[in-house]
């Protein structure tokens, strides 16, 4: 645990200070552009389904998918993130007690 | 220095308060996860960028290796790094100073930065002190309450917070869906953090979805 506190710190830390360090013209790199940009969203993605979809290593349907498609029904309805957030949680956990 | 136009104040204290609210996501979640509320705590003072810690304490949490979890939360903060060299030419701070706008260069103090472009430089600046100042103060005060709020009630499933998380992720992902390119994107690296989840540990999934970003982002379209 402190392990993963201390080194996402240091690094996340690490990579703004290297940002304010190199030349602007680095900036013109047309590919890291482009990755840097799609980068966000791929991991995004990866953790919407891994945190929603997924136990250990297997791909389950349980309540949190309830949230997750009561979390997409707000945000369709132009609802503020923390509204999202609450909205999904009171979902799964109605379902998660049915059960 | 003048003091900063009105605008750029009330923009800079708005996204602070609405942003640094997410906090209490963050501690929630962070607790659900495993951490302690110290913990949960220094990840808000000493990492500071939301997506990172939620991606840190979300592979921890659905039993993930510490290194998948670092991996996939410094991938995450790597957009920072452009916020700084579009930030440093603005700000041209030295030593201490540097060091503290390098903290608070996150999406929301450069966004008001560069929105406050037509209000000339100084504003600029101002926009990214206040802002990078007001989301830190508040997203600190908020990921307390939340570890708290969150250690206080038990159980994460009974009250949701399992759900909360890819919710939360789901709303940080949405306003960046602008274009169909995007969300085709967007699509196909579900797809593919689904179809490697059976073959990889758990957690590394995540870290190999940015293959998606590199093969699609490699040639222009």
């Amino acid at each position: 645990m402190w392990t993963v506190v201390l080194a996402t710190s240091s690094l996340c830390f690490a990579i703004k200070l290297l940002g304010h360090s190199i030349p602007e013209r680095w900036l013109a790199n047309a590919r890291l552009q482009r990755i840097n940009a799609l980068v966000p969203i791929s991991l995004l993605s990866a953790l919407v389904v891994a945190q929603g979809l997924v136990l250990k290593t297997h791909v389950v349907v349980d309540h949190r998918l309830a949230g997750l498609a009561a979390a997409l029904a707000a945000l369709f309805a132009r609802a503020p993130f923390p509204a999202v957030v609450i909205v999904a949680a009171l979902t799964s956990a109605v379902v998660y007690h049915l059960h | 220095m003048a003091p900063p136009p009105r605008t750029t104040v009330r923009d800079a204290l708005s996204v602070s308060l609405t942003v640094g609210a997410y906090g209490v996501a963050f501690g929630a979640a962070s607790v659900a996860a495993g951490f302690s509320v110290l913990q949960s705590c220094l990840f808000s003072l000493l990492t500071f960028t939301g997506a990172s810690q939620f991606a840190a304490v979300g592979v921890v949490g659905s039993g993930g290796a510490a290194f998948s979890a670092v991996a996939a939360a410094t991938m995450l903060g790597s957009r920072n790094a452009l916020y700084g060299i579009q930030m440093a030419p603005l700000l041209r701070v030295r030593g201490l100073r540097r060091l503290g706008a390098a903290q608070i260069t996150i999406d929301e103090s450069t966004g008001v930065a560069l929105s406050q472009a037509p209000r000339g430089t100084d504003a600029m600046r101002a926009g990214f002190w206040l802002t990078g100042a007001g989301v830190y103060l508040f997203w600190n005060i908020f990921t307390l309450l939340g570890a708290l709020g969150a250690r206080a009630l038990g159980d994460p499933a009974s009250w949701g917070l399992d759900a909360a998380v890819p919710a939360a992720f789901l709303g940080l992902l949405w306003p960046r869906l602008e274009t169909t390119f995007l969300r085709v994107v967007a699509a196909l690296s579900m797809a593919f953090a689904l179809l490697v989840t059976p073959w990889l540990p758990a957690g590394l999934p995540i870290v190999a979805t940015a293959l998606v970003a590199f093969v699609v982002g490699w040639r222009p379209r």
